[in-house]
Formats: structure tokens, sequence, C-alpha cells
């Protein structure tokens, strides 16, 4: 009976990572991620993604210090954050976030100050959304477990 | 063909490796700058049962391979001395392609040029699959190129180079022994040739394990 909390959780998280494969937010290398993770690093996938939510704001950060000034934004230094945006959410699975590093890269490539703006915006935007659901995910992970493990209580 | 004295020597030999085959592994060298990817390279390398070392930097690789800028030519034993005056042997080198700095380039370059180092396979990693970086990456020594992100169904693609460089390093040992004429294997072992034939016996069938030189007999 007390199983039973464990079973539902775990159909909620496939339900809501399907979904985020179905939109995109997530692609097949997320799924290596979890396929990596066993007895000997049980927290594999919240250690990874939490050193990219770690490194993503800061160089969210850095963009956006670099387009704040009017008259001289460094394009290069900005392309040099995004490879390294680009990389990490490939490594990971991040595809929507990495999709945009793209778009953005192509902008300050072009020296399109305005570009690069939008796609700052739209970045922000669609880390934002990876953050809050992976962040729902992990929780009902940690909800899971410790309702799998209430099931056979321990007989000492 | 193989008569019955030789046969036993060889049996006997074979026995004698396995008899010492203990946990052996392969050691690793993974060089990435990016946090992440090396959490990743050392995951799946460690699944495969390797040895892993992990630096951020082409710089570091070097200095943890004994090379300094500097002395890029030396003519250093390949095993290379410690603080605690530890042997360490790498067989295997895996790097990124982009990195600030020394690029997985330059450090593939000065491996190649070093004496000590050039036999040890180099594998690259990049993000980016641009066809004139891999050939140029080829050309220059690397055994394999490998597309980012790494998945663990790309690590069966490093066993061949690691056995490889095993296999030299066994003819090279019985080569030695040849000249020293000393007729038995099992004589006691230093570290390194233990290494060799613990990584010989792990996973090979016995014809993989009977010496091509099959002129050597055992007396």
């Amino acid at each position: 009976m007390l199983g039973f909390g464990a079973d539902r959780l775990r159909a909620d998280m496939n339900r809501l990572l399907a979904l985020l494969f179905h939109q995109g937010v997530l692609d097949e290398q997320f799924l290596q991620l979890q396929q990596l993770q066993d007895e000997t690093s049980p927290n594999f996938v919240s250690e990874v993604v939490n050193i990219y939510f770690h490194e993503s704001e800061k160089l969210l950060r850095n963009l956006r210090g670099l387009l704040s000034d009017r008259e001289l934004s460094d394009y290069k230094k900005m392309g040099i954050h995004l490879n390294q945006f680009m990389g990490s959410s490939s490594s990971i699975g991040a595809k929507r976030v990495r999709n945009v590093c793209v778009a953005f890269r192509a902008a300050s490539e072009q020296n399109n100050r305005v570009g690069c703006l939008r796609a700052l915006e739209m970045l922000e935007h669609e880390y934002c959304y990876l953050k809050n659901r992976l962040h729902e995910l992990f929780q009902m992970e940690q909800q899971r477990v410790m309702a799998a493990g209430v099931r056979y209580p321990m007989q000492n | 063909m193989v008569n019955a004295p030789d046969f036993t020597a060889r049996k006997r030999e074979r026995v004698t490796v396995m008899g010492m085959a203990t946990e052996a592994q392969f050691h690793v060298l993974a060089v990435d700058d990016s946090c992440i990817d090396r959490k990743l390279i050392e995951k799946l390398l460690k699944n495969s049962s390797y040895h892993v070392t992990t630096v951020d930097s082409g710089s570091k690789a070097l200095e943890f391979l004994g090379l300094h800028e500097d002395n890029l030519r030396n003519s250093n034993p390949s095993s290379v001395s410690l603080h605690h005056n530890q042997e360490i042997e790498i067989n295997l080198i895996i790097t990124d392609y982009c990195m600030p700095g020394m690029t997985g380039y330059d450090l593939l370059k000065r491996i190649k040029e070093s004496s000590s180092l050039k036999d040890i396979p180099v594998v690259i990693m990049s993000s980016e699959n641009v066809p004139s970086r891999i050939s140029r990456c080829l050309e220059e020594g690397a055994e394999e190129f490998f597309l980012k992100p790494v998945q663990s169904s790309d690590m069966k693609r490093l066993r061949p180079h690691l056995l490889k460089g095993k296999f030299r390093e066994q003819q090279q040992l019985f080569q030695l022994q040849l000249q020293q004429q000393q007729p038995q294997p099992q004589q006691h072992p230093n570290n390194k040739r233990k290494a060799m034939e613990e990584g010989l016996s792990g996973g090979l069938s016995p014809e993989r394990t009977r010496p091509r030189y099959s002129g050597l007999t055992v007396v």
C-alpha cells in the first residue's frame, strides 16, 4: 500500500520526461546521462545537471554584461561564451537551449546587437523553463526514492 | 605446428601469466576544459573499467605526462616518477579539440614529437564535425576522432588501440629477454612488465596470448 506512491511518482516522472522530449526541450543525450547513473554514482544525473546550472548562470550573466555596453560589445568574447554554452547544453541533452545558442552565435558573428539582445532574452527564457522542469523532475525522484524506501520497512 | 614440449612451455607461460593476473587496468588520461565533459568522459571510461585521470588543459596533461613546455624532445623513459616514486603508465590519451591555450591538436603534436610519449595512442573529441579538422588530426597521428557528446557505444572503439599498445610492449619485452638470454618468462617481473602481462591476460582468447615469436623455445 505504501509503495503505491512510488509507482505513481515514477509514472508522473515518465510523463514529464515524455513531454520534455516531445517539446524538444531534451533529447536522447539526457537518456544517455540516465543510463550512466548506477550504484557507484547514484546521483550522477543531478550532479551533472547542477554543474550545468551553475555554469549556465555564470555564462548568462557574462553575456548580459557583454551586451550592456551600448558603445562597444565584445562579440568575439560572446562567441567564446556561446561555444561553451552550446557544448555543455549538448552534453546534457538540452536541445532547445543549444539551438538558441546557435542562433545567438550567428547574430554575434554579424555584430548584430539587436539580434543578440533578442537571442539573449530567448536564451534566458528557455534556460528558465528547462531549469524549472528539471528541478521538478529531481524533486519527484527524491520523493519516489523515499516512498519506495518506506515500502519495505527495516526489521532490526 | 606445435610439439609437446613447446606447447607445455607455452601453457606454463600462460598459466603463469594468468596466475599473476590481478586487477590491472588500462590507465586513460582525459583532457577537457569543460567540467561537465570531464565528468562525463570520466564516468564513461570508469564504466568501461578503465582507470582514469582527468585534467583541464593541454599543459596540465603534458605536466602529468612528465613533459614540460621547454623539454619537448627529451628522451625520458616512458615511465614518469612522481614524488611518491611511483611509475605512471598512461595507455591512452583522449582529448578535446577546442581548448583555450593549447588545443587538442597542439597537444597531439607535442605527444607525437616526444620520443617517450609518441607511442601512446591519442583520441580527439570535438563537438563540431569539420572534415578538414578530422583529417588533420588523423594525419598527425590521432587514432580516432569522436564526435561529442561522446557515448558509451564509443568506448569499445578505444579497446583495439589499448590492446595494440600492450602487444607492442610485450613484443619489446620478449625481445629484451631474448637479448638477455633469460628463457624463463616467469622470472620476477617489475611493475611495468607485470602490468603488461596482466593487461594481456585480461579478456583475450588463448590464441591471442600465444606469442607470435613461436621460435622462442622455453627451456
